[in-house]
Order: C-alpha cells, then sequence, then structure tokens
C-alpha cells in the first residue's frame, strides 16, 4: 500500500509540471497582459511598455518560465501583480475557503445521495424510487448559479432565515455557528448535481449487488432486512461508489467558481476568475496548481478507500 | 459492519444537529458603524497606483490632496493647502499648507511630505520610485520641479501652462500619503495605506472585507461614523440580494434591473447623480467607409440614444449630444442638440455618400470600467444601424483583449468600438483622444485617427488659459467642431446611483464619482 501511494504521489509531479507549462502557455496566448489589465483605459503603448519592463514581462517566455519554476522549486510562489501581495498567501487562504465549501459540499452530496440511492435501488419501482429519480433528474439539470440565486430569494431574502453571501459575518461572528450558517446555502446548492449523480449510481450498483447469491444467503440465514442492505450489499456496492465520489470530488471543485461568483464565497474559484480577467499569470499559476493538485489528491484518497474495502483489489 | 452504520448515523445526526445549532442572525451591526457594498475587492489603497472607481470611493475617506472638489461640483476648494496663488504666466503654484495636520502614523504632512509624493511619481531616480507602477503619474508631467521653501508652502513650478492642474490635483491621484510609511512598506503600502482623512485604515481581509474608523486625530470636523466596512459583492444580483435582505447599508451600481425595486420598495432610498462620463463609438476615420463624414454623421443620426439611456438602461443613463458631458456646465453649450435619432436623415446622408449597404465591422467589449452594459447596447446599436441599411458585424472581446486591440488603433480591421470615459476636467478626453497628437502611433489614445488643426489648436490654447471663462469658450468651440466632424458616435452619459436604507442619513454622491462618508451618519 506504502509504495503504491508514493507511486501515484509521484506520478503527480509531471502531471503538475505539464499543467503549469499549459497554464503558461495559453496565458501567453491570450491577448492583453499584466500591464495592459493594471494600466486599464490608459494602457498606451509606451505606458505598457514601462510598466511590462517593470514587471519583468519583458523577458521572454521561456526565461520568464524558468525564473519561474525556479522560484516554485524553492517555493517561492512569486507576488500577485493585481492583488501586490505573495500568490502563497492568497491562494493559501483562498483555498481553505473553498475546501470548506466543497467539503461541505461533498459530505452532504455523498449523505443526500446513498441514501437516496439505496432508498430506491430497496423500493425499486415503488413510489419512493420514482420520486428519487424524479428529484435526481431535476437535481442534475438545475443550472447551480440559477438554483443559487433561487434558494437565496426565499431563505434570505423572502424568510430572512439564512445569510445571502459571504462566509462569516461582518460584523462579530467568525465563530463555527457563524460559518455553518453561512455555509448552509452554498453547500447544499453546490451539493445538489453531485449528490444526484451519486444517487444513481448507488442506485445500479445497490440493484446489481442485491441480486447477487451472497444477498440472498444472508436472507436465507434470516437477517433482518436492514442488516442485509447496509451491513452486506451497500458495502460491495460501495466499492463502485467511491471512485465516483472521488471524481465528483472534481466536479465540486470546478462547480464551487459558479457558487463561489453567486454566494461571494471568498474560495479559489472566485480567484481564478480575477486572476485570468487580469492577467495576473502567476496567481492563476499557482490557483491552478494547488487545484489540480487537490483534485489528484481527492482521486487518490477515493483509490486506496477502494482499496481497503475491496480485498480483491487491495495488494 | 454496525462501524461502518454507527459512521453514518454520526455523520447525518452532525449535519442535523449543526444546522440548528447556528444562531438565526448574526450579532446586528451598530448604528455607528457603516457597511458599503462595493464592485470588487479594491486593486490598492495607494493613491499614486490606482486607477479604478472602485478605489477611489475608499481612497478619498483615508486621504486629502492639497485641494479637493468641493461637495456636489467639480470645482476645486482647499484641503490640505489652506490656500494657494497663481503666477500671472501660470507656471508658478505656491500651496500654504494648514499647519499641524499629522499623518495617521503621526508623521507631520508638511510640505517635505508633499515634495516626496510628486517626487516619488515623476523621478524615476527618487528612492520610492520602484514602489509604482504609477499609471496615471502623467496627470502631472506638466510639473518641471516641487520645492519645499519652508514647512508650510510648497511651490511647484510647471514646464507650461497647464489649466486642468488644481482639478488634476483633486483627483485621486494627488492624495497625499505618508512618506515614512511609504518608505517603510514599499510596494506593500498599497495594503497599508496611511494617510491624513478622516477615516484611518484598520485592516483589509482578502476578498471578505475592508474597514476603516474615525481619525480621531483629525484637523477638520471628525465623522460621524465610528467605522466604515466595505464589502465586496461582485455579482450585482447578490449584491442587490444582500441590500434587500439588509446585509448592506449602501450599496453602489445598482444594476439598472433592481433600481425599480428599491425604488417601489419602503425603507430604501435611491440616490442618482450624473457624473463627467462619456458612452461613445470610435469611427475609424482612417480606413473603410467611415472615413466620409457623411457616413458617421448617418450612424450618429440613426442611433435612437433616448431608447438605449430610457429602456435598455432603464434610465440609469442621459442621452449624449456630443463630446463634453453636461457635468461640465461651463465648458459646453446647451444649444449643441447633437444628433436627434433620425433614421430617415442617416438614409439620405447615405445615399448622398454612396455608402448604402457598407459592411462594418463593431468591437463591443464583454464589460469593463464605465462600459454600462456594452453586449446589449452594440446589440441595440447593430440593429439601429441595419434598420438604415448598414450591415454591421459584431466581434465580441473580454475587456483587456479588447482594449489591447483598441488602444493600438482600429487600424483596418475593425470600422467602430464601444468605448467609455470618467474625466475630471474638459481638457482629458479630447485632449488625449482626439488630437493630432494623440494617435495611436505617437503613443495616445486617437484610436479612430481623427485629425483636425483646427481643434489641436483649440485644445491646445484652452489648456494654457488661466481664464475659466475664455477656456469655456474655446471648449465650446471644440465642442461644436467634433460635433459637426462626428469622429465618435455620440450615445450616453452614466448617471451613477446608489442604494442606502432609508437609516442612512447625510448621504450623497458625487459628480466626481468619489463616495465621501465623513458627513454620513446612521438613525
Amino acid at each position: 500500500m506504502g509504495s503504491y501511494i508514493l507511486g501515484r504521489l509521484a506520478a503527480l509531479v509531471p502531471v503538475l509540471f505539464g499543467l503549469s507549462v499549459i497554464v503558461f502557455l495559453i496565458m501567453a496566448l491570450i491577448p492583453g497582459d499584466p500591464a495592459t489589465a493594471i494600466l486599464g483605459p490608459y494602457a498606451t503603448p509606451e505606458n505598457v511598455a514601462r510598466l511590462r519592463q517593470d514587471l519583468g514581462l519583458d523577458h521572454s517566455l521561456p526565461v520568464r518560465y524558468a525564473t519561474w519554476l525556479g522560484n516554485v522549486l524553492t517555493g517561492d510562489l512569486g507576488r500577485s501583480s493585481s492583488l501586490n501581495r505573495p500568490v502563497l498567501d492568497e491562494v493559501t487562504e483562498r483555498f481553505a475557503a473553498t475546501l470548506v465549501l466543497a467539503g461541505a459540499a461533498l459530505v452532504l452530496a455523498s449523505l443526500l445521495g446513498l441514501l437516496a440511492g439505496i432508498l430506491s435501488a430497496v423500493r425499486q419501482f415503488g413510489l419512493a424510487d420514482k420520486l428519487v429519480t424524479l428529484a435526481v433528474l431535476v437535481g442534475i439539470s438545475m443550472p447551480t448559479f440559477w438554483l443559487g440565486l433561487l434558494l437565496i430569494l426565499v431563505f434570505s431574502v423572502r424568510w430572512r432565515l439564512l445569510p445571502v453571501s459571504g462566509m462569516v459575518s461582518i460584523y462579530g461572528g467568525g465563530d463555527l455557528p457563524d460559518l455553518l450558517w453561512h455555509l448552509a446555502l452554498p453547500a447544499a446548492t453546490l451539493a445538489i448535481v453531485a449528490a444526484g449523480v451519486i444517487a444513481r449510481l448507488t442506485r445500479s450498483a445497490m440493484l446489481e449487488v442485491l441480486r447477487q447469491d451472497f444477498v440472498r444467503t444472508a436472507r436465507a440465514k434470516g437477517l433482518t432486512e436492514r442488516r442485509v442492505v447496509f451491513g452486506h450489499a451497500l458495502r460491495a456496492a460501495m466499492v463502485t461508489v467511491i471512485p465516483v465520489i472521488g471524481i465528483q470530488a472534481g466536479f465540486v471543485l470546478g462547480g464551487a467558481v459558479y457558487i463561489e461568483t453567486v454566494f461571494q464565497w471568498p474560495g479559489i474559484g472566485r480567484m481564478l476568475v480575477n486572476a485570468i480577467a487580469t492577467r495576473d499569470v502567476l496567481l492563476v499559476q499557482g490557483g491552478v496548481l494547488v487545484v489540480a493538485a487537490s483534485y489528484v489528491l481527492f482521486n487518490l484518497l477515493a483509490d486506496i478507500l477502494q482499496r481497503l474495502l475491496d480485498p480483491r483489489i487491495a495488494p | 459492519m454496525t462501524g461502518f452504520r454507527r459512521a453514518l448515523a454520526g455523520l447525518l445526526l452532525g449535519a442535523f444537529l449543526a444546522l440548528p445549532g447556528a444562531p438565526l442572525r448574526a450579532a446586528p451591526v451598530p448604528k455607528d458603524v457603516l457597511v458599503v457594498g462595493q464592485i470588487a475587492e479594491p486593486a490598492s489603497l495607494d493613491p499614486a497606483v490606482s486607477t479604478a472607481t472602485n478605489d477611489f470611493r475608499i481612497l478619498v475617506n483615508l486621504y486629502e490632496g492639497l485641494v479637493r472638489y468641493r461637495p456636489g461640483t467639480l470645482d476645486v476648494e482647499p484641503a490640505l493647502a489652506e490656500r494657494w496663488s497663481v503666477s500671472d504666466d501660470g507656471l508658478t503654484y505656491r500651496f500654504t499648507l494648514r499647519p499641524g495636520i499629522t499623518f495617521h502614523d503621526g508623521t507631520p504632512c508638511d510640505a517635505q511630505a508633499v515634495k516626496f509624493n510628486f517626487d516619488r511619481m515623476l523621478d524615476k531616480t527618487h528612492p520610492a520610485a520602484d514602489t509604482g507602477p504609477f499609471p496615471l503619474a502623467f496627470f502631472f508631467a506638466a510639473i518641471d520641479r516641487v520645492e519645499a521653501p519652508d514647512p508650510l508652502t510648497v511651490r511647484i513650478t510647471l514646464k507650461e501652462p497647464f489649466a486642468p492642474f488644481l482639478s488634476n490635483l483633486a483627483y485621486p491621484t494627488g492624495l497625499i500619503v505618508s512618506p515614512a510609511a511609504v518608505m517603510r512598506e514599499g510596494r506593500g503600502f498599497g495594503r497599508r495605506p496611511v494617510g491624513t482623512g478622516p477615516f484611518r485604515f484598520v485592516e483589509w481581509q482578502g476578498s471578505r472585507r475592508l474597514t476603516i474608523e474615525r481619525n480621531p486625530d483629525y484637523w477638520g470636523t471628525p465623522p460621524k461614523l465610528r467605522a466604515v466596512i466595505f464589502r465586496p459583492v461582485s455579482d450585482p444580483n447578490t449584491r442587490a440580494m444582500e441590500m434587500l435582505a439588509g446585509g448592506l447599508d449602501v450599496m453602489v451600481e445598482v444594476p439598472a434591473d433592481a433600481l425599480s425595486q428599491f425604488r417601489d420598495g419602503d425603507g430604501f432610498r435611491v440616490h442618482e447623480q450624473a457624473g463627467p462620463h462619456l458612452w461613445f463609438l470610435i469611427l475609424n476615420t482612417r480606413h473603410g467607409p467611415l472615413q466620409d463624414r457623411r457616413v458617421r454623421q448617418a450612424v450618429n443620426y440613426a442611433i435612437d440614444k433616448r431608447a438605449i439611456a430610457d429602456s435598455l438602461l432603464q434610465g440609469t443613463a442621459i442621452p449624449a449630444k456630443g463630446p463634453i458631458a453636461p457635468a461640465f456646465a461651463w465648458a459646453t453649450d446647451p444649444a449643441v442638440t447633437g444628433y436627434p435619432y433620425d433614421p430617415d436623415k442617416a438614409r439620405a446622408l447615405l445615399k448622398e455618400a454612396g455608402a448604402e449597404g457598407a459592411k462594418l465591422t463593431f468591437y463591443v467589449a464583454e464589460g469593463g470600467s464605465g462600459m454600462l452594459d456594452p453586449v446589449a447596447m452594440g446589440t441595440a446599436i447593430q440593429a439601429n444601424l441595419a434598420a438604415v441599411g448598414l450591415a454591421v458585424t459584431i466581434e465580441t472581446y473580454e475587456w483587456n483583449s479588447f482594449l489591447a486591440r483598441v488602444n493600438g488603433g482600429l487600424s483596418e480591421a475593425a470600422d467602430m468600438a464601444e468605448m467609455a470615459w470618467m474625466t475630471n476636467d474638459p481638457d482629458t478626453l479630447p485632449y488625449l483622444t482626439l488630437r493630432s497628437g494623440a494617435l495611436p502611433e505617437a503613443g495616445g489614445f486617437n484610436s479612430g485617427y481623427y485629425a483636425n488643426p483646427e481643434l489641436d489648436r483649440l485644445l491646445e490654447q484652452a489648456r494654457r488659459s488661466g481664464d475659466r471663462d475664455e477656456r469655456g469658450s474655446l471648449y465650446r468651440q471644440a465642442e461644436r467642431i467634433i460635433v459637426e466632424d462626428a469622429p465618435w458616435a455620440f450615445v450616453a452619459h452614466w448617471k451613477q446611483n446608489a442604494v442606502t436604507t432609508a437609516a442612512v442619513r447625510g448621504f450623497a454622491l458625487e459628480p466626481s464619482f468619489f463616495l465621501r462618508l465623513d458627513r454620513v451618519s446612521k438613525d
């Protein structure tokens, strides 16, 4: 197991390297650069040239990349041109916020998805199954930003139960209950699509497992239906479901961009959107690396869990 | 197996317990703390570095310049300088500073400090020259030298007479920062600002909030508010909902769609103020069909400016008649009628020019500073022009890509481009964008290549004249030429807006688009 994890972690290095090259190239290809972004409407060619020199943008692309890579290897992600602060500080702060949001959404999505999937598999073709299938279809089809606005209108503007936006109260607050209070709407919105996908998959995995011999044996032994479903069938079905939850982690991270905008969550998705708009190459690089690395790590985690659950895969 | 079940049950229970355990309302914001919903996190709080209106709204509360705009006007009044005099040749400005003023860090705001501020921006060898970039330093390009003969006297000598100089000093680029703090913080000064203003900086929590508090040592009338929290809420719909839900006391840049909701709703007050803003189309006078003045005039006649301002922008703008915003009342001629909507006249002009059915390429921005609703406006204009027989192809670009394309000149790639400017003096816009000396090849913003020696002469003369009546008359002559020659299509002047709750008192928007909060209070 140890060598497996080490091997997977080592594979992360070329992935991140390739990604950083691609991001660097794309940022160089799109028109405009940090100098034009900072100067805005005042970007005369002369001003741009001076500022480019200031920002070290007058060097060739390979030189800039090599400089950046050298700095990264020594733990220096550079300084954001748009925010005028170290990229590492900004990325760490923002990523922590995203992790809270995405983590809560993933837990919520897994719980809802598993329960809905199990329910609809156990009551196949029953009313519960039909309701779950319908709800899943609606959930998957709903644009998240629209759903977010709708939830804000109902829960925050009309009923005033939950805050409209932000991560903690603007005045006072900042403790755990305050955070959870702010987290409820964005996490629920973000969880709904992922929950749909997980529910669908759980349903089909459970249906398959429930038809297998060992389930019949378990029932023949006289175990309660609850123990059969949760104790035996679900464990077997989880082997199929867990990698999908791992992939959903990626979708949740991606979906966080919209949700962070609608709910003004100070996460890395919103940071990346701003960084691209202001052509803040170093900030984009730093943000993408962290997101990519976490995506790979989430999947690794899912694989490890799968191996722990399924003796046939484990070494 | 039971372990798994127990874990699942535990998680579920935890999730259900966490929500009801949370408070249903956060601690209310006290009456002497104002929460302002901004459109974005500021880029920098260093006035020499900043270029964004969004930043200016904070800056004018933290800092002061030698002079400032009198509330409700674009005329200058004393600020850090209690009086000044200008030499007869218009070259030497002598400012007398108010005695005893200190920066928020306790260091004195004296003549040396003022000198430091301008030298920092203009002298490449200055010890703080690397704390930039200073994109708007050209506002003070006319300065030859700044001297501090004694602690309370600042003498600024210009290379040539420059009438907008005082107005530029009142612009945020002229706000005075603490030299000691700049030397201490370096480039980080923009995140730890130190000025002399009625409020002082407390903290800047990333994209969450930025707090300023009353400056107890302020030389003038101290602000009524104890503190102001600026909250960036970049999504306009979320900003409106945050306002409706009571999360903000003040909200700036209300989307047109949401404005009626606040107008009709109890408990809110809508504030509107036209400012020195112009939204226009740059027309390519060097290449393509728009080289012909009649075609440019036809484009102007064909655009239904009233419908754009009233319907599309829902009254958040007024139709433009010419290049000079009505906010500069002294520099514009009320008799100029511009180009009232007249598609028949447009068709006749196109026929006369033999340009019927001409094909035009039109650069449209996706967003951008002061650009209002550029995609919808571009589409409306395309339809207006189609109605008079002009085939317009729209090319839409993201703001930075757009600027990179437009600022280098439209060349043969495009016939028209959207643009918007906010300025503080009638000199700025035509001088930077319509002079033959401002062509893109000369490093200027004249992206449509308009050149007219008579206009060049009028603009040069107007910026050298020390007499406002004379300047006004020169700008009115320039206005007539620009309207007649139509190097642009004049479309709209933005009315900036804000919403406050009914409890907010003493709030007023300024024609300068700044947001001064020192007289604001909450019931």
